[in-house]
């Protein structure tokens, strides 16, 4: 139903995710957003069933910006990820699993930048490229065929629309706008608003 | 509600029933007890099997079965409702039917699922009729903590997120709630009084509402009938606000940093909570949003509004069986919420039936005309 992607480039990473808050047959907003700002240079996307996705990546959130005051520093997105999935993990076997599936995304001034995966079996794993919901089916191979590890921002951006349209043409839901933001040494950056389908 | 805090009445409920537990998407780790024993090489992925079941907290498999049918229960549990609520250049609309159906059975006809919460916030309940006039108590007293606590009224978005929370808990459980929140946020300061024509008609609400609102029509309410004179008070009080409402136009349509205007708020106990301009719950909703996408637009009047959501139920009942009755009808403004008398919409079905006809007989006469 719902659909995330993650592209990672040489120096920065293009997350993207769809905007539709569905309740059963029908969406009730169009302008969902599905990604949660950590912290100046992680983003976490996450989707999953109703209540516990906000739940839990407020949760992460808010903990992520604590640590900050604490400590003084920010986290970096691979604490970021390994925290997120310590506490995925502990409650997967608790009375209230959360049903998300996550995509981090950050960039790291010592490691550059990184794109996690996680399901919400809490299996983590640091990805070039990465996609969630049953768009993943249809998508990943198209990823396969044309990432390559020093994409350009605009190569990165028509790889994503490929895929965008692979998704418009075989997928049977109607997932008319995605939300699409980028990170890098700069920060998180939001693009345009990609549309697809008649216009 | 005070009462069962003092007497600890939750503490001795022990709920000991058993379930019985089906496959879910997980898969085979998930198996019930009886199908796996402890030489299975599965038995170590299943989790630590609840003892006891007297904390509210749901169960590790609950959770997960939470779409499927619920077992062990005296009688189906069923929710057939249209609620809906938009907000527009001059407030929120709140208007849903009045019908509470168990399966096939109606159980009352005039049951009312607008419930004011303060003066200038209603709920619009769906769901199951007990566990939302329990949520909607809860709610209000939580609200009102929070007025006498901080010296100012909690905002729409901040109730749904308390009232998201609270449900939070009992998420798995058979709780089936989806409330929208409607209504108006900002200061009272905006608000002045000596020169409103209608703070009469609010202190009349203000009144109603003490009382059980069931039965009660209100006096100034927007009825059919008095449109007219409704606009004329309308035109007034715009002229002597128009600085007021100007700001709020302009400040209406953000969603964040605490600025006043209208809000509308779905929070349903999945953990589903959604701002947005235009919400419709429940069985007819596929129904009502169909008209409501039609005609909805920011800067509608008062009247435009009213018409649209009336007629939204209408279609609504119309074609669900579940829904039905009579429409009812709030508009809040930041001047507080006013109620509409509650309509029978058969009298609108057979009213609407004549209409057509005679618009056909009027199409066969410019027909006739053009021919001959």
């Amino acid at each position: 139903m719902e659909y995330l992607i993650g592209i990672q480039g040489p120096d920065f990473v293009l997350v993207a995710a769809d905007n539709i808050a569905a309740s059963s047959i029908i969406q009730m907003k169009h302008d969902y957003d599905k990604m949660f700002k950590l912290s100046e240079k992680i983003l976490l996307l996450c989707v999953g069933e109703a209540g516990d996705t906000v739940q839990f990546a407020e949760y992460i959130q808010k903990n992520v910006q604590l640590y900050k005051m604490r400590n003084g520093y920010e986290l970096s997105p691979a604490a970021a990820a390994n925290f997120t999935r310590k506490n995925l993990a502990d409650y997967l076997r608790s009375r209230t699993p959360y049903h998300v599936n996550l995509l981090l995304a950050g960039y790291d001034e010592a490691d550059g930048p990184g794109l996690y995966y996680m399901d919400y079996l809490s299996a983590l794993a640091k990805a070039p490229f990465a996609a969630h919901g049953y768009g993943a089916f249809l998508t990943l191979s198209i990823l396969d065929r044309y990432y390559r590890p020093d994409l350009t921002r605009e190569e990165a951006m028509d790889l994503l629309k490929k895929c965008l349209e692979e998704l418009n043409k075989r997928f049977i839901l109607n997932l008319p706008s995605f939300t699409v933001r980028l990170i890098d040494k700069d920060g998180i950056h939001d693009m345009e608003k990609l549309l697809v389908g008649a216009k | 509600m005070a009462l069962q805090d003092v007497c600890d009445f939750l503490e001795t409920l022990d709920d000991s029933s058993p379930c019985t537990y089906l496959p879910n998407e997980m898969g085979y780790m998930w198996k019930t007890p009886f199908e796996f024993d402890r030489d299975s090489p599965f038995h170590f992925l299943f989790p630590p099997q609840q003892n006891s079941r007297k904390s509210k907290a749901p169960t590790l498999l609950s959770s997960t079965f939470s779409r499927l049918s619920p077992h062990q229960q005296p009688f189906q549990l069923s929710h057939g409702t249209t609620t809906l609520g938009f907000i527009f250049q001059d407030g929120v609309i709140a208007a849903a039917d009045t019908r509470a159906s168990c399966k096939g059975l109606i159980c009352c006809p005039i049951s009312q699922k607008i419930m004011p919460i303060h003066s200038h916030l209603v709920v619009n309940t769906s769901g199951s009729g007990a566990d939302c006039m329990l949520w909607e108590r809860i709610l209000t007293r939580e609200m009102r903590l929070y007025q006498l606590r901080h010296r100012r009224r909690l905002s729409v978005n901040g109730a749904a997120k308390l009232l998201s929370m609270m449900l939070h808990p009992f998420k798995g459980t058979n709780v089936c709630v989806g409330a929208t929140l409607c209504g108006w946020d900002g200061e009272e300061a905006q608000i002045r009084p000596e020169t409103l024509q209608s703070s009469v008609e609010m202190a009349d609400v203000k009144e109603a509402m003490k009382q059980d609102t069931t039965a009660i029509s209100d006096e100034s309410a927007l009825g059919s009938e008095k449109m007219a004179s409704k606009n004329e008070q309308e035109d007034i009080l715009k002229d002597t606000h128009a600085t007021v409402l100007d700001q709020n136009t302009k400040n209406a349509l953000s969603t964040f940093g605490g600025r006043s205007g209208p809000r509308v708020c779905y929070v349903c106990s999945d953990g589903l909570q959604l701002r947005g301009e235009l919400i419709s719950v429940g069985s007819g909703s596929p129904y009502a949003y169909a008209v409501l996408d039609d005609g909805w637009k920011w800067g509608m009047t008062v009247d435009e509004a009213v018409r649209l959501a009336r007629e939204a139920v209408f279609r609504a009942t119309h074609w669900d069986a579940y829904s039905g009755n009579n429409v009812d009808l709030f508009h809040i403004t930041a001047h507080g919420c006013r109620r509409r008398d509650r309509e029978d919409l058969k009298e609108e079905y057979y009213r609407e039936r004549e209409r057509e006809k005679e618009k056909i007989r009027e199409r066969a006469k410019e027909r006739q005309k053009t021919v001959g």
